[in-house]
């Protein structure tokens, strides 16, 4: 898990993903081959909006182990502005969320391997009140 | 291209077998599709078995070799299979069962599917289950499985106004079904009340939304149809079996409440078996999550998009309804035998079509089940007929 | 060459816990807390929220408003006595969350309370040596007290995030530090909580550390407390900043908007630091600042701010009073499994 997590550092602290420079689609997780252009993809890099709207959610009652002090927690897909798609948590009270909510990225420990293992950084989401 | 039928079906007791071990259960299974089938055993000429993760369960991988091994048909060198596509695992082994003798290379093979659960606790079981959707960028963030069917649950909801009763509902009649299976996990009726007010898992989904996780396996004997005919006049035959893939994590897809692999399996296996959605008597459908039911109605082209709440609503897919669908309790009464459930799946059509299913006998010529991996990353369709 | 504050952001967690709460299960009497400590109520962080994240929060906000590529940021200093690991630095977590690039320098600092200025003091000696460009100097705490400890009432979670360069809006015209091995306040490795010799933690500790350093700095360059439109000093509790400030001779006036501490608790390396940061919020250009750490062990770093032009250009909503008055309460009982006080398998 160590090094599979240190590879994706940049694409977890930030969201950092990629978009295929032929048919202006955008992807995150980054991809290094386009599906819709295929052998035509040019990817490139890109760093996204740290700002979009909810498109569905859910408040998990049923948690993994790593996850049972945050109980319940709320996960999200999230409509980046000018952005692809991404599943990601959301840190608010349950009856704050909402289809449509605007949110806005915000860095967050997402879970650590025991108390002597390495944490794991990666962004989550906020209620963007502006 | 051989016609393949379906000659001897075969399956264990499904939910937490404390006294009994993978290897015994398979057994049970393959040992009761062999008997069904009239055979000695050494005539099949090659097994596929279906697997999700006895990696992660059993710290046993090699599965298929051990498999051949405890059915003695390691002895006579029989080639074995295994395959996965996470819970869709079982109905790829029927597949690659069905291509096996369909291509003529094999006249006649075993197609089996079998988890073992419960050596394992249960949030070890939740972090196994992650493993079929997309473990670094879902699984990562705490998207369990019931959470993704949650998320297509509630823009189900949104777009089309189906509610949590109508999901409690599909809950309700199969858990009618499943009491009159008695090889069902749980032979119990419960209420549109008992679901909404069970325990919450993953808004809008509560635990008897979901199918239970279950220790079990299930075995079918295909042969070509002149191999079939030397054994039994009651012949069930694959009209098709296909096969299709999506996106692997949700985030990814430009429809959530729609699964484009069943879309896709299923209209090519209306086209090879030269039927249509309409002549399809009984129905086996991967019901994991109770939305998954739902939108498996629209996806396999029963009713439109959107729609799928109304044949709950009105009960045409009840077991006396015009569409019957699960008539076995599907995976919510049966058990979620997870590798086994593709396989379960084709001994509850077979014996549907064969006038074998008791209490829960339906009317049926032509039969469907729909098999899915993981949130419909993977989809498997298969279409029996008596003809 | 002139230097100084360029640009700063702050992070406060949004849980709050009142002196009340912590006081009812311990059956101390509210009103002696309040009076006594002058803290109403502290800051908490989230269950996924450290050192780390906080840092990396206040900074975003810092290089947000100022608009500088992060990439031009040649050093890092994370100043904490709460940093998520004892051994790797916090400091290369911030830095790749912020997309420095990879050559950048980069150090975890720790002196209890002014580990903050601590950095700021040493960016600022970078900047002038023309080693980098721009500093990115932090102190953030996420900080610990032993449930019914008196520090329990203040030890709260929080930061502020300077960077460090020249075109400053905040000029740095003066800095200098004192330093004396007083253990006024520790925590031994492997200790989940500090330990202080109680009211030694006055006189011989904060006082002597943070009133020398003032007198000394205000001495060096010919001020005298009338000189300044602000005064933010190390902030424990409410009463000794407000007692240092009357021994130095500053007016209420003068203190009153730094003096963050009775609503947001100790944010520990954040504390001096978020209340000149809530100067800063309002500072109008041509003034004065007086900031005075106060780290226990201990040490005072001392720095006189000239207010410039820029600031009125520099984006400072919202503010961190604003932040301070957000904030959902909770009881105590939430508060240690926030804290992860409660012992789990």
């Amino acid at each position: 898990m160590l090094p599979r997590f240190w590879r994706k550092i940049k694409y977890r602290y930030d969201i950092v993903g990629s978009v295929c420079e032929t048919c202006n689609t955008k992807y995150y997780p980054p991809r290094n081959f386009c599906p819709i252009c295929r052998r035509r993809s040019s990817i490139k890099e890109e760093m996204f909006e740290g700002k979009g709207k909810v498109l569905s959610y859910t408040v998990v009652h049923d948690t993994p182990e790593e996850y049972k002090l945050e109980k319940p927690y709320i996960i999200a897909l999230i409509e980046l502005d000018n952005g692809p798609v991404i599943t990601s948590q959301v840190v608010c009270s349950e009856n704050e969320i909402r289809t449509g909510m605007r949110v806005k990225k915000a860095f967050r420990k997402y879970f650590e391997d025991g108390e002597d293992g390495i944490i794991y950084y990666g962004t989550k989401f906020v209620p963007d009140e502006d | 291209m051989e016609r393949v039928a379906i000659i001897g079906v075969g399956q264990s007791e499904f939910g937490e077998l404390w006294d009994s071990g993978f290897r015994e259960i398979v057994l049970k299974a393959g040992i009761d599709a062999i008997e069904d089938a009239g055979l000695e055993g050494k005539e099949i000429e090659a097994i596929y078995i279906g697997n999700m993760s006895g990696g992660r369960y059993l710290a046993q991988e090699h599965i298929a070799a051990l498999i051949a091994d405890y059915s003695g048909l390691a002895e006579l060198g029989v080639p074995a299979t295994r395959v996965e596509a996470a819970d869709a695992s079982g109905g790829l082994a029927l597949r690659q069962a069905y291509l096996s003798v369909a291509s003529g290379v094999h006249d006649i093979v075993i197609a089996a599917g079998a988890e073992k659960v419960t050596d394992v606790g249960s949030e070890m079981t939740t972090d196994i289950m992650a493993s079929s959707a997309d473990r670094e960028w879902e699984g990562f963030v705490g998207a369990t499985i019931p959470a993704l069917y949650a998320l297509m649950a509630r823009k189900h909801f949104e777009m089309y106004g189906t509610t949590p009763e109508d999901l409690a509902r599909v809950s309700v009649k199969n858990h009618k079904n499943g009491a009159l299976n008695p090889k069902a996990q749980f032979k119990r009726e419960i209420t549109v009340e008992d679901v909404l007010n069970s325990p919450k898992v993953a808004e809008p989904l509560r635990l008897l939304d979901c199918a239970p996780l279950s220790d079990g396996a299930a075995a079918v004997i295909l042969a070509n149809e002149k191999i079939a005919r030397e054994y039994t006049d009651n012949l069930v035959f694959i009209k098709s079996c296909t096969q299709a893939s999506d996106y692997l994590a949700l985030h990814s897809r430009r429809d959530i409440t729609t699964m484009e692999a069943v879309r896709k399996a299923a209209s090519l296996a209306y086209k090879m078996a030269e039927v249509s959605s309409q002549n399809i008597d009984v129905v086996e459908i991967h019901d994991s999550f109770t939305i998954a039911e739902i939108m498996a109605y629209e996806d396999l082209g029963f009713v439109e998009k959107g729609k799928g709440a109304e044949l709950i609503r009105e009960g045409i897919t009840e077991l006396d309804g015009s569409l019957p669908v699960n008539p076995s309790g599907g995976l919510k009464a049966c058990g979620h035998a997870i590798g086994a459930t593709g396989i379960r799946q084709a001994v509850e059509i077979t014996s549907q079509l064969r006038g074998e299913a008791g209490k829960r006998q339906v009317d049926c010529e032509t039969g469907l089940s729909l098999n899915i991996g993981g949130t419909g990353a993977t989809a498997v369709v298969t279409i029996y007929g008596v003809v | 060459m002139k230097a100084g504050v360029v640009a700063y952001g702050t992070y406060i967690p949004r849980f709050r816990i009142r002196a009340e709460e912590i006081a009812r299960v311990w059956g101390e009497n509210p009103e002696n807390i309040r009076s006594g400590l002058g803290v109403f109520q502290k800051s908490i962080p989230d269950i996924d929220e450290d050192t780390a994240t906080i840092s990396v929060e206040a900074a975003r906000e810092a290089i947000e408003r100022s608009g500088i590529d992060p990439e031009r940021i040649g050093a890092i200093f994370v100043g904490s006595e709460s940093h998520p690991y004892a051994v790797k630095p916090t400091a290369t977590i911030v830095g790749d969350a912020l997309g420095c690039g990879n050559f950048f320098h980069a150090a975890d600092f720790e002196f209890a309370c002014k580990a903050g200025t601590a950095g700021i003091q040493t960016c600022l000696g970078m900047v002038k040596s023309r080693m980098i460009e721009f500093g990115l100097a932090i102190g953030a705490d996420t900080s610990q007290s032993a449930p019914g400890d008196p520090l329990e009432y203040s030890a709260s979670a929080g930061g502020a995030a300077f960077i460090i360069g020249d075109k400053p809006i905040a000029e740095i015209e003066s800095t200098l530090s004192f330093t004396s091995d007083t253990p006024d306040f520790w925590r031994r490795e492997g200790q989940p909580y500090p330990s202080h010799g109680g009211r030694f933690t006055g006189t011989p500790a904060y006082f002597r550390h943070v009133i020398s350093a003032a007198r000394k700095i205000m001495e060096e360059n010919g001020y005298k407390a009338e000189d300044f439109d602000y005064a933010v000093f190390h902030q424990p509790n409410g009463k000794f900043p407000v007692r240092a400030a009357r021994m130095l001779g500053f007016r209420k006036e003068q203190i009153e908007q730094g003096l963050v501490v009775r609503m947001v608790g100790n944010t520990y390396s954040g504390s001096s630091i978020l209340g000149f940061s809530a100067v800063l919020d309002i500072a109008k250009p041509g003034e004065k600042v007086l900031l005075v750490s106060f780290g226990s062990g201990a040490g005072s770093d001392a720095f006189i701010f000239n207010i410039t032009d820029r600031i009125e250009s520099y984006p400072r909503k919202p503010a961190v009073w604003d932040k301070i008055n957000q904030g959902v309460h909770v009881d105590y009982s939430t508060y240690l499994k926030l804290r992860k006080k409660i012992k789990m398998k």
